[in-house]
């Protein structure tokens, strides 16, 4: 299956370079909410990786990993808000 | 036939994901590029899962796509929520193209708009 295997490698390619330029805003971000989105959204690129893997090696466990992953990145975007409500006020 | 649908499927989750981190790269506040990171990944994740779904749909594997669906739905629109606020009472600056804010004042933070 050629078709599979091309598109596969296209998206993770995609994904890794989504993974880079939200880097860059994270690298940037001029305040600290900045920060706490791009830390979420490379979360969200890295369950999609572990998506796209999962399909590549036909490896049902690496979707049992997408799922832990997410709940960790969700509760820490939820400790780091927060966080930056506590030290404002 | 399913090939291409599944492959379909996977290159339009990544092109949403890099249309999210274009987004957060270059959207000039706080609260926009928020809604482009949240909107797009969530959209992105489910065609991705969609695809895989659609590529072997056995039992066990559609469960766990459609739980981390259902979970991603349920806990993108809190945590954005919770940024938002976080955000919005810290006093992050608003864009100069910013046409409505309808906060009082006494709501806005430190260095909010003047207006």
């Amino acid at each position: 299956m050629p078709v599979l295997t091309a598109s596969l490698t296209l998206a993770s390619t995609m994904l890794a370079l989504a993974a880079g330029m939200t880097f860059i805003r994270l690298l940037k971000g001029p305040t600290l909410p900045d920060r706490v989105i791009a830390i979420d959204l490379i979360g969200v690129l890295m369950v999609c990786l572990l998506v796209v893997t999962a399909a590549a090696t036909a490896q049902q466990a690496f979707l049992d990993v997408a799922m832990v992953v997410a709940l960790i990145s969700f509760v820490g975007t939820v400790a780091y808000s927060r966080y930056i409500e506590r030290t404002r006020s | 036939m399913t090939e291409w649908l599944s492959s379909g499927l996977f290159v339009a989750g990544a092109t949403l994901a890099v249309l999210a981190s274009i987004g957060v790269l270059r959207m000039p506040d706080v609260l926009t590029r928020m809604q482009a990171s949240t909107k797009a990944s969530t959209l992105g994740l489910g065609c991705l899962l969609l695809g895989l779904a659609v590529r072997n749909p056995e039992l066990s594997l559609v469960i766990r796509a459609a739980s981390i669906v259902a979970f991603m739905l349920l806990t993108t629109a809190v945590s954005a929520h919770v940024i938002a606020r976080a955000a919005a009472r810290g006093g992050a600056p608003l864009w100069d193209g910013t046409v409505v804010d309808e906060r009082p004042p006494e709501a806005r933070g430190a260095d909010g708009p003047a207006s």
